[in-house]
């Protein structure tokens, strides 16, 4: 990074600044149309989630960070490469999993099969590739997707480093030798390359590339050491993912265990309720046990370790079982005696329960059996109060669970630890990205949902052990997903003006373009002398044009989060799908937003032909509308896409120096 | 390297002195030793970790895992005679904050 580019940046970003809060305040405090509030008041709420996206930005590559050549890894390094698949074609898989065993520095390739397919595993072990799946722990347990996929493999494997990397990402020889010397500092936790895609045309008719994000916002991150994990070509620092996974878990069983002593009393008053009255002996258990709660919380409160205090509670509660269970017993001894006498013919006499012996005893006491089981929310909530965490596979989860993309989540955890992170920006791998719309779409979509969902679960301003700059950096790339709701009110605003006369500004006043078109112009040089010469139009397109798209990230993961509802989350395929013809209906409300654009632009001409409209009004709306047209083409052209046909020219693909096209640019 | 010393006491309680750098390479080893134990009716257990001169955060996962398998089976995983600088890897991790080590392998058990 040459002081002289940062210098501009940075002139830039700031005169941005200063002329968006100018205009937004303007727009605020003298130019909201009340009268028209319906309209007047989105507007001016989308313009200012615009600043608020630019001023994020502009702090973003306020200190971009350019590493240049990377340091000399250390010799003698322990790595192992995890390849992560679920259900991609198993020739693909080998594909990738043969680079990753050319890879220069010593290392063991592992394939991570969530599919745990048998012929995989034969073929990776014919040719001496390690193969991994889910171990015995997982049966019955929450799977957590990748993240799981992940966590099981980091206890099957001890390697020091581990490179992960997708299915379809197929590394260069040295990704390790360019990558490793980071981590001379022992503080740091991550480094992260970019991801690029092989099967993508020059024009990147859906927006796959994003040059944008894996350049000058992952090194505008890193400045502010927070560069994110973004899921695959990464090295992470086994040490810093295990200490996560340990701290996580000593703060969520304290958390866990609070919580259900807090609920206890109404859990056990509601199951008495339920228990037949003349159940004494289980009535009588569930007094003890409301008792040995008691006891645990006092016990905690007094400073006691929760280790100790869990044990002693399910060492009483077992003993509560116990006694049930011989109470039944000796119930049941007494009736066969009675039928023995009644029965003193009998030849054999059986063996006496009364000599049954202790282990019987045991098995009869275990949870499922004894009589306490069939009180199901009691057996819940002691099983709650333990260290154990039995509802999950492994206690320790270093990759986060809270979300379907565990990259970002994870990373902010590492980094509220202290952990540091790098991005290296030097293209290591080739990818695969989807080569149709629908796929496409779910994958932006899952993108999306995954994000939100980290903001809902763990928004990023308020965690601890973060500092102020990376708690924005996080929440400025959750923050760019709201987008698709600004998009719905910049295309509806210029449709009211042309079809109802309505203008949400006071007047088009000299004020408002002297306010306006400068700070327009500024934050698209700002875009320009950061890109520094990477295309960004495509991105700028999706960023409003996938507006559905974002608008029901939102509304998905609120819905999974607060209401408990499922994501509809689906793995993203990456072999090609069978070509069924164009797929209109994926794009169904951008076709009517367009629809009314151009709708708007007929009434708008001829209501100035009739003299009902201003001009100027009209002219500005009507370049506002094509302006929106002109971003939402690129729908169609993704919808038109056949799929990615390499280019018939003898020369070898052409790798550019920087990524060839864009996609959503805070989408990653 | 590392050695792992397995002893069963006269009250049953299983107990494990690891010798030397408890790390990542260990920690597979560690967690297979303390499986081992409970399936063959130690629930309960001692580590002692007097002689272990480093441990790291995998080694922690380990005993983590040793706890669950012993918890489920009814019994306990407790720790004793952690050195000073074993103990700074608890606190990293605010283990410390759930556990108690105790101060000899006699009385883990004892109330």
């Amino acid at each position: 990074m040459s002081p002289a580019r940062r210098l501009v940046v940075r002139v830039v970003a700031l005169v941005t600044a200063i002329l968006g809060v100018n205009y937004v305040a303007w727009r605020w405090f003298f130019s909201v149309n009340w009268d028209a509030w319906w309209i007047a008041v989105p507007l001016v709420l989308a313009e200012t989630y615009s600043l608020v996206d630019s001023l994020l930005f502009g702090m973003t590559v306020w200190r971009l960070k350019g590493r240049g050549e990377p340091p000399e890894p250390e010799p003698g390094l322990s790595v192992d490469v995890f390849i992560a698949t679920y259900n991609e074609p198993i020739g693909l898989v080998l594909e990738t999993a043969r680079a990753a065993e050319r890879i220069t520095y010593p290392h063991r390739t592992w394939i991570l099969d969530d599919g745990n397919r048998a012929e995989l595993r034969a073929r990776a072990e014919a040719e001496g590739i390690g193969w991994i799946t889910r171990s015995a722990d997982w049966a019955g347990m929450p799977r957590h997707a990748k993240a799981g996929n992940l966590n099981n493999a980091l206890l099957a494997t001890e390697g020091e480093f581990l490179l992960i990397l997708d299915a379809d990402m197929v590394p260069d020889p040295d990704i390790l030798d360019r990558t490793l010397g980071y981590f001379r500092d022992e503080q740091m936790a991550l480094v992260q390359t970019p991801q690029w895609f092989v099967n993508v045309p020059e024009d990147d008719p859906l927006g796959s590339q994003a040059p944008l994000f894996y350049g000058p916002i992952q090194e505008g991150k890193d400045g502010w050491n927070a560069a994110f994990f973004c899921g695959s070509n990464a090295v992470i620092r086994r040490e810093a993912l295990m200490q996560l996974g340990i701290s996580r878990y000593a703060g969520e069983v304290q958390v866990a265990v609070r919580r259900a002593l807090r609920a206890a009393r109404s859990v056990i008053a509601k199951a008495r309720k339920d228990v037949p009255a003349d159940q004494v002996e289980v009535l009588a258990a569930l007094d003890d046990i409301a008792h040995d709660i008691e006891r645990a919380r006092r016990d905690l409160k007094r400073g006691e370790p929760l280790f100790d205090v869990t044990y002693r509670f399910q060492q009483r509660v077992a003993r509560t079982r116990r006694e049930l269970v011989g109470a039944d017993l000796r119930a049941l001894n007494a009736d066969l005696a009675v039928i023995a006498g009644l029965d003193q013919l009998a030849g054999d006499p059986g063996q006496s329960l009364a000599t049954i012996d202790e282990t019987a005893l045991d098995q009869l006491a275990d949870r499922e059996w004894s009589p306490l089981g069939a009180v199901e929310t009691v057996e819940a909530l002691v099983r709650s109060i333990d260290v154990d965490r039995g509802g999950e596979a492994q206690p320790i989860m270093p990759m986060a669970t809270i979300s379907v993309t565990e990259d970002m989540a994870t990373c902010m955890r590492l980094h509220a630890l202290g952990w540091r992170t790098a991005y290296h920006d030097e293209i290591l791998t080739g990818g695969l990205a989807p080569e149709d719309l629908q796929t496409m779409l779910t994958q932006r979509l899952r993108w999306a949902q995954g994000t939100v969902q980290v903001f809902f679960r763990e928004n990023p301003l308020v965690q601890k052990g973060l500092s102020l700059a990376q708690r924005l950096m996080y929440f400025a790339t959750m923050w760019s997903y709201l987008s698709g709701f600004a998009a719905v009110v910049y295309i509806a605003a210029p449709i009211a003006y042309l079809t109802l006369g309505v203008l949400p500004v006071q007047a088009l006043s000299t004020d408002f373009f002297v306010r306006l078109v400068p700070f327009l112009v500024v934050n698209q040089l700002l875009f320009f002398v950061v890109a520094d010469g990477r295309p960004t139009w495509r991105g700028q397109q999706y960023s409003l044009a996938l507006f559905p798209v974002w608008i029901r990230s939102f509304t998905s993961a609120f819905g999974n989060v607060f209401l408990g509802r499922s994501l509809d989350f689906a793995v993203t395929p990456k072999e090609k799908r069978e070509h069924t013809g164009p797929r209109w209906d994926l794009v169904r409300p951008q076709l009517v937003a367009m629809g009314l654009l151009v709708l708007a632009l007929v009434i708008g001409g001829v209501r100035l032909a009739l003299g009902h409209a201003s001009g100027l009004g009209t002219v500005l709306n009507m370049v506002w509308v094509l302006f929106d047209l002109l971003v939402f083409s690129v729908i169609i052209k993704a919808v038109r896409y056949r799929g990615f046909e390499p280019e018939p020219t003898p020369e070898p693909a052409a790798e550019p120096q920087h990524r060839q096209s864009v996609h959503q640019e805070g989408a990653a | 390297m590392i050695e792992f010393d397995v002893t069963t006491t006269a009250d049953g309680i299983g107990v494990v002195v690891p010798r030397g750098r408890l790390n990542m390479v260990a920690a597979r080893q560690l967690r297979e030793t303390l499986t081992g134990l409970v399936e063959g009716g130690s629930t309960r257990i001692v580590v002692d970790l007097a002689e272990t001169t480093f441990l790291d955060s995998s080694a922690l996962g380990a005993l983590v895992a040793g706890l669950k398998t012993a918890r489920q089976s009814g019994g306990d995983l407790r720790i004793a005679r952690p050195t000073e600088s074993v103990m700074t890897v608890f606190r990293l991790t605010n283990l410390d904050t759930v556990l108690r080590p105790r101060d000899d392998v006699e009385s883990a058990f004892d109330a």
